[in-house]
């Protein structure tokens, strides 16, 4: 596996107005990600999060703006070379019958490969290691129906991995999975940008996960970003106020020192 | 020609017109008949209007005085008298109940398979009925519409039962997908049966290619209206079943969380499916659309409540049928086109429609 | 009483036809046994992975079509000796049985095979592509497309010259003008599915029309013309079909990687690298000038290209080159099996061998809805 793939140096979002055909869902957002980082976006539901995700990840045309990789924009790009440096876990992703671990995991090294390069040794080794970092190498054969919903989590998560793309977009990567894969998968999200280079971007609904693992915050309600920065200088009581609508105290975990939201109940 | 064409858009691009209003209305919420009265007066009354007008126009140009005194002045020498009396009014009055039987059986249909494409025809009826009818051609010398009757009705209901039996393997029973595709399997396998019989011998597709165009032209009634009973038991059963359709619409989980037997529903509205649509087939022989596009357009106008839906298409379909017949009549003079033909062709456009420009598409 | 017409098939015929399903059934169980392994072949920097149990099953086929082939150069109502039914197939040309042989029954077994390779590589990938098992090039239009025009000739008495070119023609027609009604911002199955259905009904509405306007004499042709008949199948049909073949299989096979990254889902094959709208029309395109072939030359012919995919996926797995090229061979020994006892089974009356598809199509495919059910 490419364990180090070439970091691009700025990864960014400008003046973005997206929209899905009807009203404006994201008007005017101007993001920076920081590259070889964790950056976690969390908000309400419908603020907007996925949607901004879609456009950083090239499905999502801006009707105004642009999205740059490396100062490139990457509607400007040809659309293998793009898949090269991002990658994307959509929500619900939907899984052909009957497919194998394996082959669907294969399967995210199209970017890499051609008409007569069809299964390199790269496109080998890395669908092993993608295998072996997520746990699934024992499974390899299986198909993914028989599998429980996080086990399958994690196959998807490993055909991201296979892609080797060095910018790895996840929308809601820990929907389905129990607390222990959860850690798993953010433990091994960490490694990869802190030992393998990744820049790594994320929804997540589960604040205190995102704080934890993020070393970047960004809080969204209503297509706008309300405020971005490192967890600790970001997570207020009044920035939770402010972008959900509820009270919370925000103390100092007992473990790590970072802010843990605690929601003040029946505030809603 | 003013007459076809205002009938043709009628039938054709009322349920557009009705579902592009009901579009702009979904900012507002509510159905658009939020006045069931008024409404179900005015379909009422567009019954009377299409049966009227289905004794004045045809082939033979009738006035309105003859008509009328056919019905309740009747002189039985006077020639358009007789064809108003024997011909137009029995036609009429088919295509009154094939037309309700269809249009209900479609709304109960789509409201079990949960399908918006859901027709009839889908869970294999018509393919049964031209099944046993051309069989009946085949090995039997049948040739009357009389003798037609009793074998498509079973042919219908025979196939839908087989369709019913397959899907309710495996878990959850007949579920709307595993009915779907087991009356695809169904309906592609009694089709090819029929076709393969109707090459083997000429006589049998003679007889039979009238058949299955679909047509309520000269269909004696008397071994009709032993039918009859069924349709209104039919009838009248499918419309009670409206509130159990609402809940059943719901999804399975909530429904059975809030107490229905899903499957004796199921099973309750396949009996009425089998019974109004084996009735309208033996009748009518297969149509398409109109099981089809009277319950989309009738959803469009009086919201997602499956005891309107149910009631107004009672009504409603047979505006559709007789609509498509007085055209069939009207466009090739002195000749005739098929109802099932008009029909089909009307569908078009209509569930291009669908497809284009509502949230069907987007399913 | 009409029923005695058809002549009861004979014990023995009866007993060779179920003899030969009870050898299909088992080789199928025999070829479940052998082991996936797969081989990787790298030479600089061409690589590429083939599975071993997709060459013996595609190798097996060959060899059972092989047979198939001389079991039907030598059976017909003029048995011929199994040796000189193949020398004059092969080489001799001025043997007494060369018109029976060269002109009757080998074009007819060429033309079974290729038909039934185009049709089944067509169906394989529409359903993977549309993911529903359930889907077949009618569809979208192919065969009442096709159907049109070729009823429209047959019963108007036209140049039955020009019928393989109208019917390709309108089947090509139809699929264009569904695929354009169903672009709406990309094409998406259900879309497909629905248009495909009401252009369906009125391309059926006409042909009933057709059907009732004419003569009945003509009319028995068209629908003869509509079952799927390989009766009259010719050299010049086997050239066709071949020409036609060798530009599309290899396209095909060459797009597969493609039709993979699609069945991943819209967003996830993007992401991927994949342009879906081109990728998938280049796909359906191959696939309906398959059908549209096929049909064009032997009709309608239904359930070869619903059934075959279905079963290749069952012996093979997911869609790849190999199995595209497994999954035509076992058409092509679907539809020259199903030809073989269409033209034996009811001797002499020979029936068109769509009757047979849809007799051995239907319940076999009753049989994998249960399959389906139990699983789901």
């Amino acid at each position: 596996m490419q364990t180090n793939p070439k970091t691009p140096s700025t990864f960014t979002g400008q003046d973005l107005h997206l929209s899905y055909g009807g009203p404006p869902i994201v008007e005017e957002l101007t993001v920076t990600i920081p590259t070889q980082a964790i950056t976690a976006i969390i908000g309400p539901n419908g603020c907007g999060k996925s949607t901004l995700l879609k456009a950083l990840a090239r499905i999502l045309i801006p009707e105004q703006g642009k999205v740059e990789v490396n100062e490139v924009d990457i509607h400007s790009q040809s659309t293998k070379e793009i898949a090269r440096q991002l990658g994307l876990l959509p929500q619900n992703p939907r899984s052909p019958d009957g497919i194998t671990v394996s082959d669907l995991i294969q399967r995210g090294r199209y970017p890499h490969q051609g008409i007569f390069r069809q299964w390199s040794r790269e496109d080998e080794s890395s669908v092993s290691k993608a295998l072996s970092l997520t746990g699934l190498t024992n499974f390899s054969d299986r198909p993914i129906d028989e599998l429980s919903g996080g086990q399958r989590q994690r196959v998807w998560i490993a055909m991201l991995l296979a892609q080797e793309t060095p910018i790895m977009l996840l929308d809601e990567p820990t929907t389905h999975l129990d607390i222990a894969h959860q850690i798993e998968v953010l433990d091994l999200l960490k490694e990869l940008t802190e030992q393998h280079n990744r820049t790594i971007v994320m929804v997540l609904h589960d604040i205190n996960l995102a704080v934890r693992y993020a070393n970047n915050l960004i809080a969204m309600r209503d297509g706008e970003i309300k405020t971005a920065g490192k967890p600790r200088d970001v997570l207020t009581a009044q920035m939770i106020h402010d972008v959900f609508s509820i009270q919370a105290q925000i103390l100092p975990d007992p473990i790590s020192g970072s802010p843990l939201c605690i929601p003040v109940i029946g505030s809603s | 020609m003013v007459t076809i064409a205002l009938i043709f858009s009628a039938i054709t691009f009322t349920p557009i017109l009705a579902g592009l209003v009901s579009n702009r209305r979904d900012e507002e919420a509510g159905p658009f008949i939020s006045n069931h009265l008024l409404g179900l007066t005015t379909s009422f009354g567009l019954v009377i209007i299409i049966a009227l007008i289905s004794l004045r126009y045809g082939s033979l140009e009738i006035t309105w005085g003859t008509a009328w005194n056919a019905i309740f002045d009747y002189d039985a020498t006077n020639q358009s008298q007789i064809v108003v009396r024997e011909l137009r009014l029995p036609r009429t009055i088919l295509g009154l109940a094939a037309g309700s039987c269809l249009a209900v059986a479609g709304a109960l249909t789509q409201g079990i398979t949960r399908n918006p494409l859901g027709a009839p025809g889908i869970l294999g009826v018509n393919a049964g009925a031209a099944f046993a009818i051309v069989t009946a051609i085949y090995v039997a010398d049948i040739v009357s519409p009389a003798g037609y009757v009793w074998f498509a009705f079973f042919g219908a209901a025979g196939a839908s039962i087989l369709v019913y039996f397959i899907a309710q393997f495996g878990a959850g029973g007949a579920t709307p997908v595993k009915l779907a595709l087991a009356g695809v399997v169904i309906t592609a396998l009694l089709g090819g049966w029929t076709t393969s019989l109707l090459i083997l011998d000429l006589e049998t597709l003679d007889e039979a290619r009238f058949w299955l165009a679909g047509s309520i032209a000269s269909r004696g009634t008397d071994e009709i209206t032993v039918l009859f009973p069924i349709i209104i038991i039919g009838l009248l059963l499918g419309i009670s079943l409206g509130k159990q359709i609402n809940i059943l619409s719901l999804g399975e989980d909530i429904a059975m969380s809030l107490g229905q037997r899903i499957a004796i529903i199921r099973i309750a509205a396949g009996i009425v499916i089998i019974l109004l649509c084996g009735s309208a087939v033996a009748i009518a022989g297969p149509v398409a659309f109109v099981g089809l596009a009277i319950p989309h357009m009738v959803r469009s106008l009086v919201g997602p409540d499956y005891r309107w839906i149910l009631i107004y298409s009672l009504f409603l379909g047979p505006c559709l049928l007789l609509g498509a017949d007085v055209i069939g009549r009207l466009i090739v003079r002195p000749t005739e086109l098929q109802v099932g033909i008009v029909t089909a062709a009307a569908g078009a456009p209509f569930l291009i429609y669908l497809v284009r420009f509502t949230k069907l598409s987007d399913v | 009483m009409h029923y005695l017409a058809i002549a009861t098939p004979t014990l023995q015929r009866s007993l060779t036809v179920l003899a030969g399903i009870c050898l299909t059934i088992f080789l199928i169980q025999l070829a479940d046994r052998i082991k996936p392994r797969s081989y990787t072949f790298r030479w600089k920097n061409i690589s590429s992975r083939i599975q071993l149990r997709v060459v013996w099953l595609s190798l097996g086929t060959i060899i059972v079509i092989t047979i198939l082939t001389g079991v039907g150069l030598i059976v017909g109502d003029y048995p011929i000796p199994a040796s000189k039914a193949i020398a004059t197939a092969l080489w001799d040309r001025n043997g007494e049985y060369d018109f029976i042989i060269n002109s009757l029954r080998f074009p007819r077994i060429i033309v079974a095979i290729l038909a039934g390779m185009c049709f089944a590589s067509s169906g394989l990938i529409f359903q993977s592509l549309i993911n529903n098992p359930l889907v077949s090039p009618d569809i979208i239009g192919i065969n009442s497309g096709a159907a049109v025009l070729a009823v429209a000739i047959l019963a108007a008495g036209g140049n039955i010259e020009y019928l393989p070119w109208a019917a390709f023609l309108g089947a090509l027609l139809t699929a264009a003008l569904i695929y354009l009604l169903s672009w709406k911002r990309g094409i998406s199955a259900t879309r497909l599915v629905l248009v495909g259905i009401g252009i369906n009904s009125v391309l059926g509405a006409i042909i009933t029309y057709i059907t009732i306007k004419y003569p009945i004499e003509r009319v028995v042709a068209a629908a003869r013309w509509q079952a799927g008949t390989l009766f009259g199948a010719t050299w010049d049909d086997a050239r066709t079909l071949l020409i036609g073949l060798l530009i599309l299989l290899p396209s095909a096979f060459f797009l597969t990687t493609r039709l993979r990254t699609l069945q991943l889902g819209d967003e996830t094959a993007i992401t991927v690298g994949s342009k879906i709208e081109r990728d998938r029309l280049a796909l359906l395109a191959v696939a309906s000038l398959l059908a549209a072939l096929a049909v064009s030359v032997v009709g309608p012919l239904g359930f070869v290209a619903l059934i075959v995919p279905q079963a290749a996926r069952l012996l093979v797995g997911s869609i790849t080159g190999g199995v595209l090229i497994f999954t035509a061979l076992l058409g092509g020994f679907f539809l020259l099996g199903a030809d073989l006892i269409a033209q034996r089974l009811f001797a002499p009356v020979m029936l068109p061998a769509g009757v047979i598809t849809a007799t051995f199509g239907g319940p076999y495919f009753l049989y994998l809805l249960a399959r389906y059910n139990r699983a789901n």
